[in-house]
């Protein structure tokens, strides 16, 4: 449980943070930047989660004969899941940054604000309030998606309900799973519910 | 002593001229009003003179200091980074449709660019603020966030945002275009008290009331060319120009 929680945040304190400068990579003016940040985008998209943990964990033997160690199973889960989560958060971050009427772009260039103070005190605040319910789907989506770790054999809450399960010839350690995924995402709904409503002071 | 000047200026969009050798000069304390059909370029100019566009050709100066200059190939050079920095604490502009920034209240929407653009106290900001809300009528909104404002409000607010700079030179972009008819009085009267107190402006309007009342002179554009200028009464209601008494006469219709 504690591996699935830790996954979990790790990935968000990774993904959230990276997706930034992807997103402004993939609107860049420097076209080469721009299109690699769209074919990372579009391989991350476009292939199952799942392959890119195994690449991330196997990728080191197969490429580099770097002998695999058991202490790389949880930071190789880490490592494809910030990647990939990051480039989903990016295309979310996009979104929202177009958005934002050009309007508000001038007003703050003829007052005279850097284009840093321009992102970070006037666009930033409004694209987080616009893009909160799409970030709260993909949130809600990565804590069924921890599971997938079990795939390079990390020891998390899915993988360990299947072997008690499969010991025990009994289907309860399965609800307890599912149980525990549900109010997961329960209290990540709510708590998210909670940011929207706090941002509602302005429209 | 010329607040603002631009010589020959000449902009086009994707190889149509929009702007084609303008030449205006604003002087101190003057109000001068820019009128003319949509597409006529008045807008265009407005946003050259702002640095929100760039121009192909010709100079742009304020208060004697040059902003952009042509080059050796005639092509129209920026001055450095900090100097059009420094130049555009001379000016404000208030936007046909306001631009507040949402998030913040009204009070820090007018003392966040004072405060950090040019690191300002938050005492001396908010009390500089305060003083520009009471004068347009606002004193008690300053928590009020903008979506809670009617649109004159939000206009007013957005003129002490620009003035919260302290600007030398103001420029409006059809400021009550956005407006029901019956808030556009409100916009006229601070534009009139901040010509009083000899603020030097140019107004793009769409309002002959209001190019008449406020302004000194009226320059009326058409197809990228000042067609006709002078005093107000002269031009508004006495034009010499056949494209201009044309399009005065539309709009009485």
């Amino acid at each position: 449980m504690l591996t699935s929680m830790l996954i979990f945040a790790l990935t968000l304190l990774g993904a959230l943070p990276l997706a930034l400068p992807i997103a402004f990579g993939r609107m860049s003016k420097h076209a080469p930047l721009r299109m690699l940040m769209q074919v990372y985008i579009s391989f991350m998209r476009g292939t199952p989660l799942m392959l890119q943990l195994l690449v991330v964990y196997f990728g080191p033997w197969f490429i580099l004969k770097i002998p695999l160690s058991n202490g790389y199973r949880f930071y190789a889960a880490i490592i494809a899941f910030v990647l990939n989560y990051a480039a989903y958060f990016a295309e979310i971050y996009r979104a929202g940054i177009e958005s934002i009427p050009r309007g508000q772009y001038e007003a703050a260039e003829v007052l005279g604000y850097s284009q840093g103070q321009t992102f970070w005190r006037i666009i930033f605040p409004q694209m987080v309030k616009r893009i909160l319910p799409p970030v709260t789907n993909e949130v809600i989506t990565l804590v069924k998606d921890t599971s997938l770790a079990f795939s390079i054999g990390v020891m998390e809450m899915f993988t360990m309900a299947k072997q008690i399960s499969s010991a025990e010839k009994s289907m309860t350690a399965l609800v307890a799973a599912a149980a525990f995924y549900y109010v997961f995402n329960a209290i990540v709904a709510w708590a998210m519910n909670r940011f929207e409503r706090r941002l509602a002071y302005y429209r | 002593m010329n607040v603002l000047e631009i010589e020959s200026l000449q902009k086009s969009f994707d190889g149509r001229e929009v702007l084609k050798d303008i030449s205006v000069s604003v002087a101190e304390g003057e109000v001068v009003a820019v009128i003319g059909p949509s597409g006529s370029g008045k807008s265009t100019l407005l946003r050259c003179a702002t640095l929100l566009e760039t121009m192909d050709g010709g100079a742009l100066r304020y208060l004697g200091r040059s902003a952009a200059a042509p080059g050796k190939d005639g092509k129209t050079v920026y001055a450095d980074a900090q100097t059009l920095k420094e130049i555009r604490s001379s000016f404000g502009l208030v936007f046909q449709s306001f631009h507040l920034f949402p998030h913040y209240s009204v009070l820090k929407n007018i003392i966040d660019a004072p405060m950090c653009v040019q690191k300002r106290s938050r005492e001396e900001a908010t009390k500089a603020a305060m003083a520009l809300l009471s004068k347009m009528g606002l004193a008690d909104r300053a928590d009020a966030y903008p979506y809670q404002l009617s649109g004159g409000e939000q206009q007013r607010v957005s003129i002490a945002r620009a003035l919260a700079m302290g600007p030398k030179m103001l420029f409006f972009d059809e400021p009550t275009s956005a407006l029901d008819p019956e808030l556009t009085g409100d916009i006229l009267r601070v534009i009139q008290s901040l010509a009083r107190e000899k603020m030097t402006m140019l107004i793009v309007t769409h309002e002959m009331a209001f190019a008449r009342s406020v302004a000194d002179r009226v320059i009326f554009m058409a197809g990228g060319v000042i067609v006709e200028q002078g005093r107000p009464e002269d031009v508004i209601d006495n034009p010499q120009n056949e494209r201009t008494r044309a399009f005065l006469k539309k709009l009485e219709r």
